[in-house]
């Protein structure tokens, strides 16, 4: 069984971003940055298939600017076993990303794709499902428990107020929630054997993706700050306040 | 969790200020590159992180204990230590024949520095043992290598220093443990040693300490110290352990901090005496000692610095969101209050912090980047002028941290106030854990003899003399910097101070040693200060270029630099100047100490 993960360089989550000062988008001038975490889950899960023999095959594949090879060494170094780079400097939409990794789902045929719920920078939590949409494989987001029988997959979602267990064809897509596994670091030995390890380089004109962004960011600003709390008189005044001010009941 | 460390300020020390990048051009490095060495650090992070600070306040609390059979350790110690190999961390910086990566010493020393501010007590266990390894490496048979260095670099036994005993510790050369030769060409061993750390523990198989004994017949003094590998149980062929050894564990010693490295009375031949292997010759040991203690004393700077940082890390964050007070200009009582960040003097202690913490760092890596030239720099003349520089600066690159890492953490517990002195928070447990630093590896005077009465005489001064020399290239580059040029003067005339005063030092003990070595101590404070000094205009001078720059930087990045420069002028304005009294204390040839008497205290 081949899996497919994909991996986006996003600021590490340690770093707090902040906006340009000319308001044209956050600052990652020099920021340190890492895998995306939920995709770091994706390539741990894709790694335990491997080691428990369910998987023989697992290719980590990212878009973005030529540095993203960095998180595609973290994830050979994690246990991946070859790479894929689209390199590209737009700033790519989650439906750029889906329509890239529809390319390679066509050329390389994955019994399985894995991929974060959502990366930590845009917060969007849509890649997966459009993918889904553009291959036609059946889809599972929000995973916290992936087993495999034969030629399906069972995949318990995390869902409001409970969990949701699917029974997925494959090929199948499935997006990692953070208590489907805790990543293991990559081991020293682990690191120096990725460096030797291939990673293909293609463009999103060789794959013949339109990523022309759909939408514009206007202004990016940092979120009003906090004010300080007061003390109310009663129940009756909390309530009207949460009513009339805060607007969160009616 | 105190944030462990600060990447950036790694970054800026590996990269900026040092040029670590340039080691890729030796061949010894040919296969890594930068985003290995990155990558290496991260898991180092996350080793620390997961794996050591996790324990660290429980392992302060449950501290070891002896039932009279086994000793038991938290169970979070053996996964700390587990995961600690499994990274390939313990054979980080061996050869790739060896089972190692080949990874330079400075960035090794990184790894360790993260651990170190996870949880010093359970880095102890890897940190003695790499010393271990190093030391059979380079002086045990290819036997002796080939049964000793996979069992430990695979995680199955750590290793151990023995080298005091309940007798003597500064004075090694009068140590008691004795060595029979048996018929099988090892030794037998019998006496006591004290203090040892992680001889006895539930974390890996077995234990090989390295023990130094005088061979019976021996010269008196340290000529006669011989060095022996002595493992708890002796190894099989295959490395497993077989027969217990006769080195059995008397009791543990119960510590201020550092609690979770066991500390050891170890009894050797109660019966018919502890199987010892002799490495090297005999009655060189303490000289194969020393080589590991170089290591291990920048190791102990590294420590220090560790600890001291993370002091940093903790008071600076509490300061930043701890209201207190308005300053002396606002007349407004219903004013919001001030953070105590506002406060000036709380900025002082603040910087005090910052330029041990950061200075330490910096020192200690340093001091490895010259121990990896020593051994890898192509030229020849590089090789010998970074060896000299290494021997001369390796007590005050022990000690500086040492001293300063505790008055440093004492500043902590000084900005958390009340805070500080509650065992709630870790401030006093970073000071407990710190205060070991100026004691093990040679007491702070030790290292005052050493630097007086051997390393700047050593080799007709050239030590002493690569030192002048190398300060004076970073005084001449920072003349030519605007902000940095008062600096630069300050340096130039502390340095020729220094020099003064060690000429008159050691004219004073070619009269009298005795009293040519009394106020060795102080010596040694003065040479560290300008040392510090200097290492802190280099961190100015990198953080200058970085500032001047044509590479766009972000706000933050601004600000890092300045807080280097601004540090920097703190130290020379307000500790660097120290030296000036100490010069009149010691150019006069101050008598006070040495003719105190007994009777009269
Ligand atoms: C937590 C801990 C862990 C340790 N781990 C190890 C270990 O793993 N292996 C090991 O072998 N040892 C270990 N030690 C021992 C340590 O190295 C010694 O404690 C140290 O060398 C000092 O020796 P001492 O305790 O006998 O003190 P002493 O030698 O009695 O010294 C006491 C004081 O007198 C001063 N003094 C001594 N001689 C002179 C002199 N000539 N001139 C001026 N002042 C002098 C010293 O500076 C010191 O302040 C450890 C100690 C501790 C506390």
């Amino acid at each position: 069984m081949k899996i497919l993960v994909a991996v986006k360089r996003v600021a590490d989550y340690n770093v707090k971003v902040r906006a340009k000062s000319d308001q044209s988008g956050p600052d990652l001038t020099n920021v340190k940055m890492a895998i995306n975490p939920f995709c770091e889950i994706a390539v741990e899960e894709a790694v335990r298939l491997k080691e428990k023999g369910v998987a023989t095959e697992v290719i980590a594949v990212s878009i973005g600017p030529k540095v993203a090879q960095e998180q595609i060494r973290t994830a050979l170094a994690l246990g991946a076993d070859r790479g894929i780079l689209i390199e590209t400097d737009v700033a790519m939409e989650p439906l750029a990303i889906a329509k890239c990794l529809k390319q390679i789902c066509d050329k390389e045929s994955p019994d399985m794709v894995l991929l974060g719920k959502q990366a930590i920078d845009g917060d969007n939590n849509q890649t997966g499902q459009m993918l889904g949409a553009l291959t036609g494989y059946a889809q599972a987001t929000f995973a916290s428990e992936i087993t495999f029988d034969g030629a399906s997959a069972s995949v318990i979602r995390e869902v409001d107020g409970g969990l949701q267990t699917l029974e997925l064809k494959l090929p199948a897509i499935v997006t990692t929630d953070l208590r489907l596994n805790e990543p293991r670091y990559a081991s020293l030995p682990n690191i120096m054997k990725a460096k030797k390890k291939p990673i293909d380089v293609l463009t999103t004109e060789e794959l013949g993706v339109d990523v022309t962004p759909r939408t514009k960011l206007l202004k990016a600003e940092p979120p009003a700050e906090r004010k300080a709390g007061i003390k109310v008189e009663d129940v009756a005044q909390l309530v009207d306040k949460l009513k009339n001010e805060a607007k969160v009941i009616v | 969790m105190i944030p462990l460390l600060n990447d950036r300020d790694i970054e800026f020390q590996l990269y900026e200020a040092l040029d670590t990048e340039s080691l890729l051009t030796r061949p010894r490095y040919a296969d890594h590159s930068r985003e290995v060495f990155n990558a290496t650090l991260n898991t180092a992070k996350s080793v620390a992180e997961r794996y050591f600070a996790n324990h660290a306040v429980k392992a302060d609390t449950q501290e070891p204990t002896f039932d009279g059979e086994s000793v038991h350790l938290i169970p979070e110690t053996k996964a700390a230590w587990d995961a600690f190999v499994e990274a390939g961390f313990l054979a980080a910086h061996e050869d790739y024949d060896e089972g190692g990566a080949q990874l330079p010493e400075v960035i090794f020393r990184v790894i360790m520095s993260y651990t170190n501010a996870a949880n010093i007590g359970t880095a102890a266990y890897p940190f003695v043992s790499v010393g271990v390894i190093n030391l059979i490496r380079a002086f045990g048979t290819a036997e002796q290598k080939a049964l000793y260095l996979p069992l430990i670099m695979q995680g199955n036994s750590n290793g151990t220093m023995a080298l005091t005993e309940p007798a003597q510790g500064s004075a090694l050369g009068d140590i008691k443990t004795m060595a029979e030769p048996a018929d099988d060409g090892s030794y037998r061993l019998f006496g006591q040693k004290m203090y040892i750390s992680c001889a006895e523990h539930n974390i890996a198989g077995n234990v090989v300490n390295m023990v130094l004994a005088k061979i019976k017949g021996s010269p008196d003094g340290v000529k006669g110290i011989s060095l022996f590998i002595v493992p708890k149980y002796l190894v099989n062929a295959d490395g497993s352990p077989g027969q217990r050894n006769d080195v059995v564990l008397a009791g543990l010693n119960h510590k201020m901090g550092y609690r979770n490295a066991t500390n050891t009375v170890l009894n050797f031949g109660e019966k018919d005496g502890a199987v010892g292997y002799l490495i090297g010759e005999a009655n060189k040991g303490l000289g194969y000692m020393f080589q590991m203690m170089n290591e291990a004393r920048i190791g102990i700077g590294l420590g220090a610095a560790a600890i001291a940082y993370q002091g940093y890390n903790l008071s600076l964050d509490y300061a930043r969101q701890r209201p207190q007070g308005r300053l002396a200009s606002s007349k407004d009582p219903s004013s919001p209050q001030v953070m105590l960040t506002e406060h000036a003097d709380v900025r002082r202690l603040l910087l005090a912090q910052k330029a041990y913490a950061e200075g330490s760092l910096f020192m200690g890596l340093f001091a490895s980047a010259l121990f990896e030239d020593q051994n890898t720099a192509e030229d020849p003349d590089q090789r010998k002028r970074a060896g000299l520089l290494l021997d001369l600066i390796t007590p005050m690159v022990k000690s500086w941290p040492s001293k300063y890492g505790c008055i440093g953490n004492d500043h902590a517990i000084q900005i958390l106030g009340g805070a500080g002195y509650m065992r709630e928070y870790e401030a006093e447990r970073l000071y407990r854990d710190q205060r070991l630093n100026p004691i093990h590896e040679g007491a702070e005077a030790i290292h005052g003899l050493d630097i007086l009465g051997r390393k700047v005489t050593m080799k007709n001064g050239a030590c002493h003399q690569v030192f002048l020399e190398e300060v004076q290239k970073d005084i001449s580059a920072a003349q030519a910097i605007a902000c940095l040029s008062d600096m630069a003067k300050q340096l130039e005339t502390a340095l020729s101070t220094l020099d003064n005063t060690t000429q008159s030092l050691i004219a004073l003990m070619g009269e009298d040693v005795d009293l040519g070595l009394a106020n060795a101590t102080l010596y040694l404070d003065m040479y560290g200060r300008v040392l510090a000094s200097w290492l802190w205009l280099k961190q100015a001078l990198a953080a200058d270029k970085g500032l001047s720059s044509t590479q766009q930087h972000n706000e933050q990045d601004q600000h890092f630099y300045q807080g280097k420069i601004h540090t920097a002028r703190y130290y020379f304005d307000w500790e660097l100047p120290a030296v000036n009294q100490y010069a009149d204390i010691l150019n006069s040839g101050n008598r006070v100490p040495f003719d105190m008497q007994d009777d009269w205290f």
